[in-house]
């Protein structure tokens, strides 16, 4: 079996098998799946609104999805996307509220500043990694706590007068349209999905067809070799680290220029971040491969709120049949490892 | 070059697929649609959207749900899209698609539940004119939205003169949970209980930034009862969990302590039989029935901001702990002043600035 075949067929097996053992645990429990899958599928497709909603979540997820993968390319494990797309967040939102500006310059601003901001956060794991060899996993993680109650300080006492939302974003700096929620019968959907598809095609070129990807891809595959060859590892690493974050503040700027258009106080993490991990691992790490992962999660996700209401499954079973469906996606390194004995054997 | 064009042949199929999928869908449930309307005399229904806390978080998204199953039992519905449903959200995001999935379902009324929904109902409603909506807790002003909101301070009023009838070091404690215009209502009412029932007595008043953290909550309640506070009332959700662990603990320790806390939202005395002095009550349940009964007779008071306090049965207190040595009266003390305030004849302060103003007499 060719490797790009089995490429395309993990990720489907994996999803088979999370549906198999979801369908099982309805069946013992009394539910019937093909109602609750029914259910599933109709909430992410059903209606042209949901759509537009699945559209609308896919959006953050395939940049969230692209900030580990390219983290990942490099070797290194950015579990601070959440972090840097909470900064992202509220750096866009603070540029749309702030500024009067024409829509040509404001909109980009907006969502320059949160890249810039994701960058800027996931900039201090990757100095520490590149010079005092801190691991990234720890810095990150930490820095995820320390985003979420600076944005909530910033929002409580810079941007408003302690009250726990902003205003709107001016409409100059907004990614909705009036056009798309109309063909969408009033979804969220946005703009931004044009800006992530951009940002795939950025990394599938920025890693497969410049010197500089090719660095980059050689640090990730041992850095002793990429150091021998002459290429400054800290300075990779650094990069990296700069565009993982870069890719993750833009997903907060889809949240905050495009579905909500403010920022709120948080209580706790949006899991946008983490979906992220799983987002990635599913996709190979390809920019394409994050791409349609993310369709999938963000159509679980949507589809998923229908599954109460329509096949009267309970909130708590409907999360473990979607956590089931994640378990055996991110273990498909197993399957992985099942296709390539199977395709040797036939191969003799 | 071969492979990339499989690969845009494949996601091309893939787009069809999806698209075409939802063309077909969309015709089938106009097909519905029409089959409904065709059956006439279609029962009233109702449905909310709880915030991320679910219908199990022992606060107001738990009452308004058992005041929604309530209302169901009442009226013969069955949970489900023909009669009573919520919808959990999982995050922020999610109030938007979850009021728009029951608004499509055709409920004739939806409910957003917590101050945290008031954008996402506003928005929804600007959008769904032909649809009902109710918000709690927060003001929303649409034609087509019902803003539900409480008198916090009568409840925490009564329980201020409870606290003030039972200390016997006039010294008396309170937890808020984040500052905001409704712990502020619960603040204002107790202060003014307190001063109303024993003018002797103080208030140390405490904010622990959070709802969640009851670790947070026994670590101030432990510094109240240590200098001397020795009834303490919490409006901190959560947080208010770690005034009940430490009072019980002292009680463990000490049984003839004489320390008492107060609940709130719902009845709190099985969180600590021994130290529960009792509950000031916000019915959101109650509030919950009343509405769905108003928009199922037709009369849904769209637009309108309504205020449940005592005379609604929207607030209240809980029974008073058989073990409170004052008992009798205490009873006799809070029913007196829940007719005062019925009749009007005192207004309970609902800010900080009204409560300066205010005297009992």
């Amino acid at each position: 079996m060719s490797k790009r075949l089995i490429g395309i067929l993990t990720p489907i097996i994996a999803v088979l098998l999370g549906i198999i053992v979801g369908t099982i645990i309805m069946l013992a429990s009394g539910y019937d799946p093909i109602t609750a899958y029914t259910a599933l599928w109709n909430g992410a497709f059903g209606e042209v609104y949901y759509t537009g909603e699945v559209i609308r979540q896919v959006t953050p997820y395939i940049l969230a999805g692209l900030a580990v993968a390219f983290a990942f390319r490099v070797g290194l494990f950015n579990i601070g996307v959440e972090g840097q797309f909470l900064v992202g967040w509220l750096a866009a939102v603070w540029v749309g509220v702030s500024f009067d500006l024409p829509r040509i310059i404001h909109l980009p601003l907006a969502i320059l500043a949160a890249a810039i901001a994701g960058a800027l956060w996931a900039f201090i794991p990757g100095l520490l990694k590149a010079r005092l060899r801190v691991h990234e996993v720890i810095v990150t993680i930490m820095l995820n706590y320390t985003a979420l109650h600076v944005c909530n300080y910033i929002i409580k006492n810079v941007l408003t007068d302690n009250k726990d939302k902003t205003d709107l974003v001016k409409d100059s700096a907004t990614l909705r349209s009036e056009w798309l929620q109309s063909i969408t019968d009033y979804s969220r959907f946005h703009w931004g999905i044009i800006v992530a598809i951009i940002c795939c095609f950025i990394m599938w070129f920025l890693l497969e067809r410049t010197t500089k990807g090719f660095e980059l891809r050689a640090v990730g595959f041992n850095q002793h070799a990429a150091q021998y060859a002459g290429m400054n590892v800290n300075r990779n690493i650094i990069l990296s680290m700069v565009i993982s974050g870069a890719f993750a503040g833009l997903a907060g700027a889809m949240e905050g220029l495009g579905t909500f258009g403010y920022v709120t106080v948080k209580g706790g993490f949006t899991g946008v971040g983490f979906d992220g991990i799983a987002i990635a691992l599913l996709g190979g790490n390809t920019a394409l491969g994050v791409f349609f992962a993310a369709i999938l999660f963000g159509a679980l996700k949507i589809g998923a709120l229908n599954m109460p209401l329509e096949a009267g499954v309970p909130n708590e079973l409907v999360d473990i049949i979607i956590a089931l469906i994640v378990f055996f996606v991110a273990s498909s390194y197993i399957i992985r490892k099942l296709l390539d004995r199977f395709g040797k054997k036939e191969v003799k | 070059m071969k492979k990339r064009k499989i690969g845009m042949a494949l996601s091309l199929v893939l787009a069809a697929g999806t698209l075409l999928g939802a063309c077909g869908k969309s015709d089938d449930n106009a097909g519905d649609d029409n089959a409904k309307g065709g059956e006439k005399e279609k029962a009233f229904t109702v449905a909310m959207v709880t915030d991320v806390g679910g219908v199990d978080d022992k606060s107001f998204n738990q009452s308004a749900w058992e005041g929604l199953q309530a209302f169901g039992k009442e009226n013969g519905l069955e949970k489900g899209k023909d009669g009573y449903d919520y919808l959990q959200s999982k995050s922020d995001a999610d109030y938007s698609t979850n009021l728009n999935t029951l608004a499509r379902q055709d409920f004739d009324l939806v409910f957003g539940i917590g101050f945290l929904m008031q954008g996402a109902v506003e928005e929804i409603a600007k959008q769904q004119k032909d649809h009902h909506f109710a918000i709690v807790d927060s003001e929303v002003d649409q034609p087509n939205v019902a803003s539900i909101l409480f008198k916090e301070q009568e409840a925490s009023f009564l329980a201020g003169v409870a606290a003030a009838m039972t200390t016997k070091s006039n010294k008396i404690g309170f937890i808020g949970g984040v500052e905001s215009a409704v712990i502020e209502r619960f603040e204002a009412g107790f202060v003014a209980g307190v001063k109303a029932a024993n003018p002797d007595a103080t208030v140390d008043i405490q904010y622990a930034g959070a709802f969640d953290k009851a670790e947070l909550g026994q670590s101030i309640a432990s510094k109240m009862y240590s200098s001397g506070d020795d009834v303490v009332f919490h409006a901190a959700g959560a947080t208010g969990n770690g005034l009940f662990k430490e009072a019980t603990d002292r009680k463990a320790k000490d049984p003839n302590a004489e320390i008492w806390a107060i609940g709130v939202d719902s009845d709190q005395a099985n969180m600590g039989p021994d130290v529960v002095l009792t509950s000031a009550l916000k019915r959101v349940d109650n509030a919950v029935v009343d509405l769905s009964t108003k928009a199922k007779d037709g009369n849904f008071p769209g637009g309108k901001t309504i205020t449940y306090g005592l005379s609604e049965d929207g607030v209240g207190l809980a029974p008073i702990n058989e073990k409170a040595a004052a008992k009798a009266d205490i009873e006799k003390a809070v029913n007196e002043w829940i007719e005062k305030i019925k009749s009007g004849d005192v207004k309970v302060p609902g800010t900080r600035d009204e409560l300066k103003s205010f005297s009992a007499q």
